[in-house]
């Protein structure tokens, strides 16, 4: 995938956490995901559609996630509860929203309802066909990482 | 005034009411859905209103749509992450007054609020 459609995606969640959460995000250095995959607690996932397919996840730890939460809600929220996975939904949806906004050539891509998994260790598993970019994020609550597995829809591909 | 929220996330939902609540709006109904938002308008009979785009089971877009048919003239307030030019466009087309992209600031949803308010000459409160 061209840089050009990770960048957004950078982009857009210092602009999301800033704006909702006052809350400055420094990026580390983006890899692409292989095995051992990294486990989780909490993560928020969007899936594309449109001239560019795949999936976009965001992934926290369970403290980290409780503290951004507080922050956007004002709340101290359960992590077991509706509200906390509305509002992790919320984040991941602004996030994609924001990226897929910046990407080159006005490609015209639709985005899901967010879904949600909360569990102690979990991995996220993509496309095999689809390489994923995962962009560490470092806040003053913790570790975020945004997983990207998107690719572009060919004219051929479009049309069969 | 009477407000009508459509928003799948009560989240943003609560967002929306606290800036509304501080701009003195306080009669505020919620609908999960523009299937739920239609099963409302009846009877609660907005006076404004403040439309997400993605949803389940009926989108927003396909709500203002709907709800045009019928009411040609209560402001809209498009409140969503879609941030292309095409789809601003597209929902201005399909009726709606102003648009807000998400993240926004209390600061700025309020501006555009007033703004709506101004240009479509409803009360203000």
């Amino acid at each position: 995938m061209d840089a050009s459609y990770i960048t957004p995606f950078v982009a857009s969640i210092q602009n999301v956490f800033s704006t909702m959460l006052q809350l400055p995000v420094e990026i580390g250095e983006p890899t692409i995901k292989s095995n051992p995959h990294p486990e989780f607690d909490i993560s928020g996932i969007i899936g594309m559609s449109g001239d560019v397919v795949g999936s976009v996840v965001l992934s926290f730890p369970t403290e980290t996630a409780v503290s951004i939460v507080q922050l956007f809600t004002g709340m101290e929220i359960d992590a077991e509860s509706d509200d906390f996975a509305d509002a992790i939904g919320e984040l991941v949806n602004m996030v994609s929203g924001g990226a897929k906004a910046a990407f080159p050539d006005n490609k015209r891509v639709s985005i899901s309802c967010p879904s949600v998994v909360i569990g102690k260790g979990h991995r996220i598993a993509g496309q095999s066909d689809t390489p994923c970019v995962m962009i560490p994020c470092q806040t003053d609550c913790g570790e975020v990482v945004i997983e990207v597995a998107i690719k572009q829809v060919t004219a051929a591909a479009q049309a069969a | 005034m009477r407000i009508l929220l459509v928003d799948d996330s009560k989240t943003m939902r609560n967002i929306q009411k606290s800036v509304l609540s501080q701009l003195g709006y306080t009669d505020i109904e919620e609908a999960c859905d523009g299937q739920d938002a239609l099963s409302k308008v009846g009877a609660y009979a907005p006076e404004m209103l403040l439309v997400d785009w993605n949803m389940p089971n009926m989108d927003g877009l396909t709500f203002v749509k709907t709800y045009r048919k019928t009411d040609k003239t209560t402001p809209i307030i498009m409140v969503t992450t879609e941030a292309e030019k095409s789809r601003v466009i597209e929902a201005i087309k399909a009726g709606v007054n102003n648009y807000v992209v998400k993240p926004f600031t209390p600061d700025l949803l309020g501006q555009r609020i007033r703004e709506t308010l101004d240009k479509t000459g409803a009360k203000a409160a």
